[in-house]
């Protein structure tokens, strides 16, 4: 294997001790950003208000919009976008129920608005604390959803973010997902790029794509331009609905291999890479037990794993990098050889099971035989996830693989009663 | 034939009326504002191009089009969800002759406050082709006094450079006259029909451009198509000014106000003329001054028509002229003088 020579070696990194929340703002503050729109929500605070000492030092050329609600904050990076400017917001649970209108808009007029959402749980009863829930509301939206696990993850992912949402090939807004409080606040230390390779890495400014419309000659900026005026959101009937919603998804489809290409060019720059962007994946290969994870939960699951692997025990991680669009054929073909496949959501859905769980299974169903698979229902409401829960979460699989059934299939770990 | 050019002066004889506006990067200048009216008749281009599917009689199209002929130059629009909208902008189709943007319906001043934001974050980094890019909203009345007020009060109080243009056609028109926040009292709606019990709505218009006088932006001004050129000259000034403007426009809707479509711009006139709906602009340093008819109205009373003369022409007022609601008219009446002496006090070129 060739040694890869990185750009900039970690030894050369500056070292932050930042939070994940004043991560994802640092990371803003180096990528450009042309409008930043957002509302106070815990546990995303931190970001508007580091974003605004930014702004008020005059260390960027940043329009920040202090809106009055979440609604109007995605609106004004739609507008933002459609005028040409690159777009940031940021949010959290409740905020991102408000806004949900228009993060369906934001993605179907094809802007490339990138969104930090701090996972919170759902109303009611109220709760400030992490879970998927959030996340979970907008998978049909047609962003990209990209899942942190650490704070230096979640400054990589952020920068990774516009890159891929400004990409030719996707055009999509991009959501970076960091678990309240278990990133947002957590500090660590981690290793920043300085702002001219940042820059550089994302190409400078936003540049407009460009498209063909039948009123011009030539190609013209996709953008609300007085010099090549365009109409963005116009009324769209049962004659044109249907092969525009088509290619949202195929666009979607090109995502997997640019997040791929992203995460070696930033492995290339600064010697960081999370598997192969899509999934990172650890201990797979023999593994008779599978454990699927997203977000920070994984690194505890891992820890985990990686006691059982010292005792010599076939078990694995899968931890789902990107969750939208979400990579089936890569999940087939890692769990198509093992015994059983435990699923952790940490969002629930009454009345069916978890979205990873869901995906997971609609994964695996085309294959001759299946694995057994179980929903775990974890962390709810930022309850917490302790080693021990994940070994007994293992402990039962393992009894599962041996009588060859499952006989619930949602398991509630770290539930009373 | 659509020529892709920035409307000339004069317009060459012989041209298409279809023009889609050109500001090529580095335009500089500004759009003259004309009132002679032949002039701009043979003159001005709107950027509402012909072939959109608003009804016949429809002041909406006036309002944009009298608006536009007062633009100064490169001009962004952005429309809430509405019958203007959708009308004109049926894909693969679109009337708009300029940069257009519909977001949803509740949050055009916030998608405005968007692309104000790219606007100065882009002149600002030396990427504006222009001297200024002016933003112009359209909100019907249910996108401005109900499900938009939060977004507009928001885009006034954050000071955003942005024009906001209120077409009030005095009810939810698009999914079928449903009565709103700007519907008058007594009005009937398909929510607030006129039955045997309830009248029609029963209770007033929410006084929108006076709550938008309360933010103190920096201009704010009724008007009406039928006024024109008073209607021009706010918009410049709403265009001109450093700051949030809100020009609240009567757009009638004979669909919904059931009047005869010939007479759409009668019913506006009648409006002012019965001071059902007076004309006047604010601002910071002059206060209330009283404009055009409603001037002339304020300067001789007896000018001042009753109130019949705006309910008579209107279907949706029919149950107000029977006798048995004699006392309801009456009340109208009573509401519309009050309204009118209230704003006479204020008004600082009113006769004392």
């Amino acid at each position: 294997m060739s040694k890869l020579v990185v750009k900039y070696p970690v030894h050369t990194q500056e070292i932050l001790n930042v939070n994940g929340d004043e991560a994802v703002a640092y990371a803003v503050k180096q990528s450009l950003v042309d409008v930043v729109s957002a509302y106070p929500i815990t546990p995303q605070t931190i970001i508007v208000e580091k974003f605004s000492e930014f702004v008020a030092d005059g260390l960027v050329h940043t329009e920040f919009i202090p809106v009055e609600s979440e609604h109007s904050a995605m609106s004004a990076c739609v507008g933002a976008a459609a005028a040409g400017a690159r777009a940031f917001t940021a949010t959290s649970s409740q905020g991102l129920a408000l806004m949900v209108e228009i993060v369906y808009i934001a993605s179907a007029l094809r802007l490339p608005i990138v969104m930090a959402v701090a996972n919170r749980a759902l109303s009611a009863p109220i709760n400030i604390h992490n879970d998927h829930s959030d996340a979970y509301l907008m998978r049909d939206a047609g962003w990209v959803q990209l899942f942190t696990e650490n704070v230096q993850e979640t400054y990589d992912t952020t920068i990774q973010a516009f890159k891929i949402a400004e990409d030719e090939r996707v055009l999509l807004p991009v959501a970076v997902n960091l678990d309240g409080f278990f990133l947002s606040h957590t500090l660590e230390n981690i290793r920043v790029l300085p702002d001219n390779a940042v820059a550089e890495f994302l190409g400078g400014y936003r540049k407009v794509a460009k498209l063909r419309v039948d009123y011009f000659d030539e190609e013209v900026p996709h953008m609300l331009n007085p010099a090549r005026p365009l109409t963005f959101g116009s009324l769209d009937l049962y004659d044109f609905y249907f092969e525009h919603k088509v290619q949202q998804v195929e666009a979607m489809k090109n995502v997997p291999g640019v997040v791929r290409e992203v995460n070696e060019k930033w492995y290339e720059l600064t010697g960081r890479r999370y598997g192969d962007g899509v999934i990172d994946a650890y201990g797979v290969e023999d593994a008779d037990i599978v454990v699927v994870a997203m977000g920070s939960g994984a690194g505890t699951v891992r820890s985990v794993v990686k006691k059982y692997r010292e005792k010599g025990e076939k078990v694995g991680l899968v931890r789902i990098r990107m969750f939208r669009p979400f990579p089936f054929d890569e999940v087939r073909s890692l769990l198509k050889d093992v015994k059983a496949v435990a699923v952790m959501d940490k969002g629930i859905g009454p009345g069916s099971f978890g979205a990873l769980y869901q995906d997971v299974v609609s994964s695996l169903y085309d294959l001759g035989s299946h694995p057994l698979t179980v929903d775990y229902v974890y962390g709810l409401g930022g309850r917490d996830l302790t080693p021990d829960l994940v070994v007994k979460m293992i402990e039962q699989v393992k009894e599962d693989v041996k009588t060859g059934q499952v006989k619930e299939k949602i398991r509630y770990l770290g539930v009373r009663g | 034939m659509v020529v892709k050019t920035i409307p000339e002066f004069p317009v060459k004889k012989g041209e298409p009326a279809y023009k889609v506006w050109i500001f090529e990067p580095g335009w500089k200048g500004e759009i003259p504002l004309n009132f002679n009216l032949r002039q701009v008749a043979e003159q001005k281009r709107s950027p509402l191009l012909p072939g959109h599917r608003l009804c016949a009689g429809c002041a909406a199209p006036i309002v944009v089009k009298l608006a536009s002929f007062a633009f100064r130059g490169p001009t962004i629009v952005v429309n809430a969800t509405g019958c203007l909208e959708v009308a004109t902008t049926i894909f693969p189709y679109t009337s708009w002759a300029v940069p257009w943007i519909h977001n949803a319906f509740e949050n055009a001043a916030s998608t405005a406050s968007g692309v104000e934001s790219a606007v100065k974050a882009m002149k600002k980094t030396g990427r504006l082709p222009y001297e200024h890019v002016d933003v112009v909203v359209f909100a019907g009345d249910g996108g401005t006094f109900d499900i938009g007020f939060q977004a507009l009060s928001g885009m006034a109080e954050r000071g955003h450079d942005v024009l906001y243009i209120l077409y009030d056609n005095e009810a939810y028109m698009n999914t079928g006259i449903q009565r709103s926040g700007g519907t008058p009292k007594y009005a009937a709606t398909t929510t607030s029909p006129a039955g045997e019990v309830i009248p029609g709505k029963p209770e007033s218009k929410k006084p929108i451009a006076d709550i938008m006088v309360a933010h103190r932006i920096p201009y704010v001004a009724t008007a009406t198509p039928a006024h024109w050129m008073d209607f021009m000259k706010k918009v410049r000034k709403g265009i001109e000014v450093n700051g949030p403007a809100f020009i609240h426009s009567l757009s009638s809707c004979d669909r919904g106000w059931r009047h005869d479509n010939a007479i759409s711009i009668e019913v506006l006139r009648r409006a002012v003329d019965t001071c059902y709906f007076p004309l006047w602009e604010w601002t910071p340093d002059t206060g209330y001054m009283l404009t055009d008819r409603s001037l002339v109205i304020a300067r001789n009373p007896s000018l001042k028509q009753p109130i019949e003369k705006f309910v008579e022409v209107q279907g949706r007022f029919r149950h107000l002229m029977k006798p048995e609601n004699k006392e309801k008219l009456k009340e109208l009446q009573e509401y519309v003088d009050k309204v009118w002496e209230d704003l006479l006090k204020r008004a600082s070129n009113a006769p004392k």
